[in-house]
């Protein structure tokens, strides 16, 4: 079957996701063996009930089928596009063994673009009940936690340091996966049942935190990860060294980025990574290459993101660290690379830390340099609130709750670096769970979102 | 290479695939193409008293994307003047000399009316006659069609006259839109019919468009009953012929018609009685180049099973059809799934559940995997989840219960109880 049709254009060349024919989607739909408790369900983190979407798109109910998506996924339409579905939903289809799961990901694409276009507002508030709950960040956490705290009819004020809503989806994630009117279009449903906004707000240093456990019944944390910190090593404030989500979010806003190149070197393997190398790449920049301490299999990007770096062109050093940037005036012009051997595997460390190997160093050429080494942790903001944390990582229980009776946490801030990339849908998932959480401590009820508050 | 060539009472023809009297053999072109192609014969469409037909015409039924696996037609017989029918059908028969060409015919219930129609038609040199008995649709408003093939003394009568001045063999061509086709079979039998052909159309109206609320097909904002056929009718014509060719009273040739698209639906047919077979919607739907795989695919069939002659086969499996109280009640079959080929998609398990017997149970294997299981003990045989199964792993298999054979109607009569 044939889903590549043309995709569409964005800030920055053609979408990654083709555009889909509704004859192509109905074949594949009709594919769909509408499993019994199906494994693409229980491998969701948000558990959309795929069957029941894509049986609805195969009967021509569209609405039917986005509101399935959008109850269990508040961002199904971000899902749908930057889901490791090959992980989640479409790694557990039956068919997978075959190599030809159903492209559920395109059809949650589908469903949910119908949705965008439509108009159509599935959901409503509940009834009022009188709670206040202040949401830190907006991202997929924040977003997530606020639709499901106003179904169940709790007033809810986010406060975000960015001036728009949507954290990094709205600005981390490059448009050609993720465009931004995607993200925008899903904060504004939220922002249409009802929320008091406060962009351009940064808690912690425009509001304090305790003012928001004093004036709120409940506060979820939803403040994600803050900048890519810097590697520490000499010439690091020259200018065309850049912060990889920064360089993305410059990039996304069309933000007068000047050309990246003609050399540009990008350090780190995950998948922000991936994303600074091709958007570096669709910026212009003839040569775009990947360096990384450790080596090929070590990477953390989704080996689709390899993929589709490999297929735009980017090339790859595995087994080099920087140890010094150069400069020609005020600009980088070079970095000077150290080979690395692997590490000793070590018992305290989930993945070793590789060596340097003296007499080694080589220097490239590159007049943007972009850190993709991982983001930093808001310890102070955490420790504002007065939270238990272990590095940054604010500690939750399993209902989210911190350590802070009135104070739930979710996403990124809660993220525990493991094997695993954190994800948008993890971030849904637990928006929604610490919502429930909170709902429950105020009002001593199971957190069911009844019929009558979803728009029929 | 088997012998594919038929005589259905003495209709002779190379291949038991002849196109059904239908728009694919509404002229010369198109049934000088259909041999062409390599069609064995082919059913004139019905001649009569020319008619005018209005548009649209014809709905499709498709399942999901499958397209068309029924359709029906509100389209009436020939709209084309007799003679040029009958000087076509001459050029054709010329052409291709050992081709059956039958002559579907449709006139008033009236004598002299079809000795004119079979005498003018013969004189150009058919093969032989369809009486077209069947039609659902808006010929049976005027008497004719359905109209006749529903009342079996008028089946007989009509036949009579036919048969009276016919020096070719005559086929009546049943209507399945009664409650038994035996009875209608037999009025054509006792008219003197040679053979007869079964199923025509069945009423139906294939649906209503969501938007307009108009029924499909749609004629200025309106409808009426069509004729039903295509690949989702064949087990009821199927049944049909099964009906007629265990049927003492019936006793003489079938020609098999009613979704028959493939080599192996052909097989079908003659399995249970059929001489030959008759195709339309598929042609309607593909062309008349699928007779190619049907003439091959049957021929291999038959050099696979070392059988000579499509012959052969017709009506070798009319026996094993009897009525349900000769049924055996102590012969078991249970399904078993083969757990390598399971893709564990649970289907099997929920059809069980909520429409069977619950004797399917989701298990932990001793490896982890979940797994679905039969319960033997408690499996009636039904075959529903092997014929929901996706990757076909699920497998009937016999049991040996240990009680000896018997049939309700034997237990029954050994209670001391009548079965009727």
């Amino acid at each position: 079957m044939d889903l590549e049709r043309a995709p569409r254009e964005t800030s920055l060349g053609p979408s990654i996701h083709a555009e889909l024919s509704e004859l192509d989607v109905l074949a594949e739909a009709n594919r769909c063996l509408n499993c019994y408790d199906a494994p693409c369900t229980r491998a969701c983190p948000t558990h959309i009930d795929v069957a029941s979407f894509i049986q609805k798109i195969g009967t021509g109910n569209l609405k039917g089928s986005a509101r399935v998506i959008m109850q269990a996924n508040p961002m199904g339409a971000s899902c749908a596009r930057v889901c490791p579905t090959e992980d989640l939903c479409e790694g557990a289809c039956v068919y997978a063994d075959d190599d030809r799961p159903i492209r559920i990901g395109d059809l949650q694409r589908y469903a949910t673009d119908w949705l965008v276009k439509s108009g159509v507002d599935l959901f409503q508030p509940g009834r009022a009940t009188g709670k206040n709950i202040a949401i830190v960040g907006s991202g997929p956490a924040g977003l997530s936690a606020t639709r499901e705290l106003r179904r169940l009819g709790h007033a809810v004020t986010i406060f975000d340091a960015n001036p728009a809503l949507g954290g990094l989806n709205t600005y981390g994630i490059v448009p050609f996966r993720l465009p931004m009117d995607v993200a925008l279009w899903e904060a504004q449903q939220v922002l249409k049942l009802g929320v008091d906004v406060h962009t351009g707000v940064s808690v912690g240093d425009d509001v304090a935190p305790s003012e928001l456990i004093a004036r709120f019944d409940a506060v979820i944390l939803a403040c994600g990860m803050g900048s890519v910190p810097p590697l520490g090593i000499p010439g690091e404030d020259l200018d065309g060294v850049w912060d990889a989500l920064e360089f993305i979010e410059r990039a996304k806003c069309g933000d007068g980025i000047r050309a990246p190149g003609p050399s540009v070197a990008v350090i780190g393997a995950g998948n922000t990574a991936i994303d600074a190398l091709t958007c570096a790449k669709r910026l212009g920049a003839p040569r775009v290459t990947m360096y990384y301490r450790r080596g090929e299999s070590d990477m953390t990007a989704y080996p689709f993101e390899y993929d589709f770096a490999k297929h735009e062109g980017v090339e790859f050093r595995w087994y080099c660290t920087p140890i010094r940037m150069l400069g020609e005036g005020p600009m980088v012009r070079a970095v000077e690379f150290v080979r690395t051997a692997p590490g000793r595997p070590s018992g305290t460390l989930a993945r070793p830390l590789p060596a340097a190997i003296p007499g080694s160093e080589f220097v490239v050429e590159a007049q943007t340099v972009i850190r993709a080494t991982g983001q930093s942790r808001l310890s102070d903001l955490i420790g504002g609130f007065g939270l238990a944390q272990s590095h940054g990582i604010v500690a939750v229980d399993e209902t989210l709750r911190t350590s802070h009776p009135k104070v739930f946490a979710a996403g990124d801030c809660i993220f525990a670096k493991g094997s695993r990339e954190a994800m948008v849908v993890e971030a849904a998932e637990q928006g929604k769970t610490a919502a429930a959480s909170a709902h429950r401590m105020l009002c001593q009820a199971p957190a069911a979102i009844t019929q009558s508050s979803v728009a029929q | 290479m088997a012998d594919l060539a038929i005589d259905l009472a003495g209709i002779r023809s190379p291949n038991p695939f002849w196109l059904a009297s239908a728009p694919p053999t509404n002229s010369g072109y198109q049934v000088m193409r259909a041999f062409e192609a390599g069609w064995g014969g082919a059913v004139w469409k019905t001649l009569g008293e020319p008619i005018v037909n209005v548009t649209s015409r014809f709905g499709g039924l498709d399942f999901k994307q499958t397209k068309m696996i029924g359709m029906n037609n509100i389209e009436l017989i020939t709209d084309r003047p007799l003679e040029d029918n009958l000087r076509e059908i001459e050029q054709v028969k010329r052409a291709f000399p050992d081709r059956a060409i039958v002559a579907s015919l449709m006139e008033m219930p009236e004598r002299r009316r079809w000795h004119e129609l079979v005498k003018a038609v013969q004189a150009v040199g058919v093969d032989g006659f369809e009486l077209n008995f069947g039609c659902p649709h808006g010929m049976s408003e005027r008497g004719m069609g359905s109209a006749v093939g529903q009342i079996p003394d008028l089946v007989a009568q009509t036949t009579a006259w036919v048969v009276e001045v016919s020096r070719v063999p005559v086929i009546v061509k049943l209507t399945p839109n009664i409650t038994d086709v035996r009875h209608t079979a037999r009025g054509a039998v006792e008219g003197g019919a040679h053979a007869v052909s079964m199923i025509n159309t069945i009423n139906s109206l294939i649906g209503v468009d969501l938007d307009s609320w108009k029924p499909i097909p749609q004629v200025d904002g309106q409808s009426s009953h069509g004729g039903y056929c295509g690949p989702a009718v064949k087990p009821i014509a199927l049944n049909m012929v099964a009906e007629c060719a265990r049927d003492e009273r019936v006793g003489i040739p079938i020609s098999g018609i009613g979704g028959i698209a493939s080599w192996q639906d052909a097989v079908e047919f003659m399995l249970m009685g059929a001489t030959n077979v008759q195709v339309c919607t598929a042609v309607m739907h593909h062309g008349f180049g699928i007779v190619e795989d049907m003439i091959d695919g049957l021929n291999n069939y038959l050099d696979g099973r070392g059988i000579a002659s499509a012959g052969d086969i017709v009506g070798k499996s009319v026996d094993r059809m009897t009525t349900w109280e000769n049924l055996n009640l102590a012969y078991k079959v249970v399904a078993r799934i083969d757990q390598d080929v399971c893709i564990h998609c649970n289907k099997c398990y929920i059809a069980c559940e909520d429409a069977a017997h619950q004797c399917i149970d989701r298990v932990v294997s001793s490896d982890g995997r979940d797994t679905v299981v039969v319960d033997e003990s408690e499996c009636v045989g039904c075959n529903l989840c092997a014929m929901i199964c996706p990757v076909d792993c699920i497998h009937m298999l016999e049991v040996d219960t240990g009680e000896p054979s018997q049939s309700w109607k034997q237990r029954q009569a050994l209670a001391g109880l009548e079965t009727r």
